[in-house]
């Protein structure tokens, strides 16, 4: 019943990995977003894209 | 004054522009934060001495300083706001009509050494000047000054979901723009 409860695509999936940057999901979202990471390589890749971005952006100036 | 003070000042000044002009893009007010800058760094000589680093704290002044005119103009602005209000629908062609990726993000290599991660900020800063002004605005505000989003929603004077929006417009945009540009190259 959770799994049922738990699938969402990866549009939506996009969108909760970019809200979880900003402020604290609520623990239905979590869930299934966690859900949804387990079993999708491309929403991996995409969340681990996003924190590089985060990452040389906070650097952007330093050199 | 000690002069050397004055002289080390004075030769961040490039930095100092270089690092407003992205923040401030589409507005003149990059000359005059910059110049306010300098003068309050100046006059605060005797508040800088013992720190370490002059370049830090001089940053610290103009990020106060940048988020003062982003709030002034925002004001003015508060009424054009609604561009972007719509949601994310940009991105609809990205997904097929299941909401699956039609191009599957692929897991970027970590830019490694020097040279590599000189690319890619290269390449990030010319992503982030392809952004519409008020996209690279929040998104900046956001990852590079550090704010709370709640916290420019108000400076902004927009909805959290409006902010929210444009964030995820310039991530996606962002990602988009450095795979052609960076990882493909």
């Amino acid at each position: 019943m959770i799994l049922r409860m738990g699938k969402i695509s990866c549009k939506e999936a996009s969108r909760l990995i970019s809200q979880a940057m900003d402020e604290r999901l609520s623990f239905g979202q979590r869930v299934k977003l966690r859900l949804h990471l387990v079993l999708c390589d491309a929403c991996r890749n995409f969340s681990g894209n996003l924190l590089l971005v985060r990452r040389a952006v906070a650097r952007l100036f330093e050199k | 004054m000690a002069k050397d003070f004055r002289k080390e000042v004075e030769a961040l000044r490039p930095y100092l522009v270089r690092y407003a002009s992205i923040q401030l893009r589409g507005t003149d007010a990059v000359e005059d934060v910059v110049q306010e800058t300098l003068l309050a760094a100046l006059a605060a000589e005797a508040t800088f001495a013992g720190r370490s680093n002059l370049r830090t704290w001089i940053t610290g002044i103009l990020k106060h300083k940048i988020i003062d005119v982003i709030r002034q103009s925002s004001r003015h602005r508060a009424l054009d706001a609604v561009d972007g209000e719509e949601s994310a629908e940009d991105f609809d062609a990205l997904f097929d009509e299941t909401g699956h990726w039609r191009d599957p993000p692929h897991a970027w290599p970590h830019p490694e050494d020097a040279l590599q991660e000189k690319q890619f900020v290269a390449a990030l800063e010319k992503c982030l000047a392809a952004l519409p002004a008020r996209n690279s605005q929040v998104f900046l505000m956001r990852e590079h000054l550090g704010s709370e989003t709640a916290e420019i929603c108000k400076e902004l004077g927009i909805t959290s979901t409006h902010c929210w929006v444009l964030l995820y417009r310039a991530r996606m945009a962002l990602r988009a723009c450095l795979e052609k540009g960076w990882l493909r190259k």
